[in-house]
């Protein structure tokens, strides 16, 4: 047994003994894990809502203690926007903690369709703010899933409210042709269904072209838009391929002003790399814009300038760091009214899920808590687990997003249907017993 | 000295023919077959089971498949991906379709179709050889890509193409928990992996050797080509389209095309070359390296950097697991080109002269 023998052995048994410390002060402590991408093609959007997320997190249990004076323990797991990896996080961090992970957000909607079907069985729920299943805003079915604040049914139903209103009206949509440049997988497929449906309803020709993954060559796809000339181009890409997209419609000069990403192509890592050609590009917004608000003071006070956020300056306040922020508030503020309910102690998966069906943000309390002008109210039920379906769209001016567009409301005439129809079917296919949401409390 | 046969004499073909014709390689084997079914269910956390076992086991099983088409009969594919995806769709199809099937009656016959596939697309390997094949079983993958995401009746017209296995069940017994997933997916493994075995030492086997190690002069002793390589496209496939199945019901649970993309077979082919190209051993190690180095890395950088205080963020563990991992995968095919299988045997002859050198 060389030195470096006995070395190692020592490290060992160190590493042992700082587990164990830390295991005997975790007695009392709230559990909350972090499914993020710091690597790989996606990482330019999943480094932000990472650093965001874990950043409100921090703040929480500086100014306050944690929830309610339970501290909140907060780890991370690497996924790589990999699915196999993501269940592998996902099974690591599900037990830890005293009470087990108080919820998923994974942020990748591969790994939300892959843990759905875990979730249920380890009773763990899935917060899923903006992505996701847009079925699973159905309550009934989908007990375990939280697609908060929006689905990409709704998403894309305000995307063509938004156009309608640009043109003036419905009826202007007739014989009109709109096309969505989509991500090639789950994720960028999920608002096909509704755009087809909406197509019927309104008229319009819709014209679906996938780019496949990661997105970053789309050569032929424009030669496509060039040929085809639709009026409209909704983007639904993640990662590189938004700033490709929007590159290559400046270079084929197709108007910058008549493509509307969704929400999550809307960020500035998907426009600061196009330059100036990124200008006029709108996206929608999943409610809350970039900039500073009330909360950002907090987080400025307790992490950013006390060096404990891995976020750089710039960083600080955009798009996708601000829906950090606010994934984090949703899950905490769920977990609070799980804690109003079941005391004030470290909860399970299972009382968290009841916390979120029941979360109840009027705008008082969103305020109150500095995400006024971030979000409208929010309030979830048995049968609705999206809890609003407001969305707004900003525009890029070349230095910074600005809002241009007054609230929208998704049309439930139009998702609603859909809905039922997909969940009832994966209901059946996985022979899942609907709740009676009339029974509920 | 562990490994003195001395004294084990072979009175009969039949005990010179076995798997493990020393005792002492049946002994082990045994053993860990014991372990395997009867210690391991009693020992392992649920962790271990969904992240560590059970993927390890199904890969295991995919590289078998693909060690007999590469290893054994010199086929170069690197559509193995592909064929991993037809036998999870097959099967998921057969379950919607005719819902009275049993899952697992299911993952078999998507084994039986994955083969179907495998011979149709192991024809071109009658006329082109190496690299040239390698890029014809690339179009495999890439058809099989296009399938999975543009046909939309192979995904039952789900509006993301992201489809769910139905729930496992046998005889009325409800499998889903990790110990009956994991006992599922080893009774898989072990039983194909044995018929694999068999069939590489049999007269089949013998003729994709003979294939792959010159195949003007295995035709010219009386070989046939075609059904030799087809047969070995054949039973690969099954093999492969069986894991996949698997990975698809027992693993997922619910999956998208990019499940079987073309990083799983090349993922494939690492656990085969790295494992040792015409080993079914190999093939089981290779599975174990490629799974379980990532996750041990992973893990045991943050303590290791704690000791030093030195707090490692998630992304420079990430960034340091694929180094480590790039680096051990060069390292060991420098060390041993024919992979740890090699290595095995290597040992295994040291320890047969231990104690004493010569």
């Amino acid at each position: 047994m060389g030195i470096r023998k006995s070395r190692l052995l020592g490290a060992a048994l160190l590493s042992a003994g700082v587990l164990a410390a830390t295991a005997a002060e975790a007695q009392s402590e709230q559990f909350i894990p972090g499914l993020v991408y710091r690597t790989g093609a996606y990482a330019p959007n999943g480094i932000p809502f990472a650093d965001g997320a874990a950043d409100y997190i921090s703040m929480l249990n500086a100014r306050d203690g944690g929830i309610n004076g339970v501290k909140i323990l907060f780890e991370e797991c690497e996924t790589g926007y990999a699915t196999d990896r993501g269940v592998e996080c996902y099974e690591r961090l599900k037990g830890k903690g005293p009470t087990g992970a108080a919820y998923f957000s994974p942020l990748s909607t591969g790994i939300t369709f892959a843990l759905t079907e875990k979730a249920p069985g380890d009773k763990v729920p899935l917060i899923t703010m903006g992505y996701g299943r847009a079925d699973s805003r159905d309550g009934a079915v989908f007990a375990w899933n939280f697609p908060l604040l929006g689905t990409y049914w709704t998403a894309a139903n305000v995307a063509i409210q938004y156009i309608a209103k640009e043109w003036g009206g419905f009826d202007k949509l007739k014989g009109k042709k709109i096309a969505l440049l989509y991500h090639d997988s789950p994720y960028g497929k999920e608002p096909i269904a509704a755009l087809e449906a909406m197509s019927k309803k309104y008229g319009y020709e819709f014209l679906p072209i996938p780019v496949p993954a990661p997105g970053s060559e789309q050569k032929s796809q424009w030669l496509q838009i060039r040929q085809q000339r639709p009026d409209y181009v909704l983007l639904w890409g993640w990662g590189v391929m938004n700033s490709a997209a929007v590159s290559e419609a400046g270079n084929v000069n197709y108007p910058r002003e008549h493509m509307l990403g969704g929400w999550c192509s809307g960020a500035e890592s998907d426009v600061l790399p196009a330059g100036d050609k990124a200008k006029v590009y709108k996206a929608l917004m999943l409610q809350h814009p970039a900039g500073k608000f009330a909360v950002h003071k907090d987080i400025d006070k307790f992490v950013v300038s006390q060096g404990k956020s891995l976020a750089k300056p710039e960083e600080v306040g955009q798009v996708l760091y601000n829906r950090g922020l606010i994934n984090s508030m949703l899950g905490t503020e769920s977990i609070r009214t799980a804690m109003a309910k079941f005391g004030n102690k470290p909860m399970t998966g299972e009382q968290v899920r009841w916390g979120i069906e029941h979360l109840d943000l009027s705008a008082d309390r969103i305020k109150q808590l500095g995400f006024e002008g971030m979000i409208g109210p929010i309030k979830l039920s048995c049968a609705d687990h999206e809890g609003t379906r407001l969305s707004r769209v900003h525009q890029w001016d070349g230095k910074e997003w600005k809002v241009i567009s007054d609230w929208f409301t998704g049309d439930d005439s139009i998702i609603e249907p859909l809905v039922k129809s997909t969940a009832e079917a994966y209901a059946k296919e996985k022979k899942i017993t609907e709740r009676d949401c009339s029974k509920e409390s | 000295m562990l490994y003195r046969e001395a004294g084990q004499f072979k009175a009969s073909y039949r005990a010179d023919q076995a798997i493990f014709p020393i005792a002492q390689d049946r002994f082990v084997a045994m053993a860990l077959l014991v372990i395997a079914f009867l210690v391991v269910p009693f020992v392992a956390t649920e962790y271990t089971y969904r992240a560590v076992l059970i993927p390890t086991v199904i890969l295991s099983l995919a590289a078998i498949g693909l060690n007999v088409l590469m290893g054994y009969c010199g086929q170069v594919s690197l559509g193995s991906g592909a064929f991993m995806g037809v036998g999870a769709y097959a099967a998921y199809n057969l379950a919607v379709r005719l819902p009275f099937l049993n899952p697992f009656v299911c993952v078999l016959l998507g084994g039986f179709v994955a083969a179907a596939i495998g011979i149709v697309f192991g024809i071109p390997s009658l006329r082109i050889k190496g690299f040239y094949l390698a890029c014809a079983t690339l179009a495999a993958q890439f058809f099989g890509d296009w399938a999975f995401l543009r046909i939309k009746w192979i995904t039952n017209d789900t509006p993301s193409g992201s489809v769910n296995a139905p729930p496992l069940q046998l005889f009325g017994l409800d499998l889903s928990s990790p110990t009956a997933n994991y006992l599922v997916s080893l009774v898989f493994a072990v039983v194909l992996g044995l018929g694999a075995k068999n069939i590489v030492r049999g007269h089949i086997g013998r003729q994709w050797m003979a294939i792959r190690d010159m195949d003007i002069a295995a035709e010219i002793i009386g070989v046939l080509p075609m059904y030799a390589k087809l047969s070995a496209f054949a039973v690969s496939s099954f093999l492969i389209g069986v894991a996949g199945a698997l990975w698809a019901f027992v693993y997922l649970g619910s999956w998208e095309p990019a499940a079987f993309d073309i990083d799983r077979s090349f993922e494939l082919m690492f656990m085969v070359i790295i494992g040792g190209l015409g080993s079914i051993l190999g093939s089981a190690l290779g599975a174990i390296f490629i799974v379980l180095m990532p996750i041990f890395l992973n893990q045991a950088l943050p303590p290791l950097g704690d000791v030093v205080g030195w707090k490692i963020s998630t992304a420079t563990v990430s960034h340091f697991e694929s180094m480590i991992f790039g680096a051990l995968i060069v390292f060991f095919l420098v060390v041993e080109p024919h992979g740890l299988a090699r290595l095995w045997l290597t040992g295994k002859e040291k320890l047969r002269l231990w104690p004493f050198p010569h």
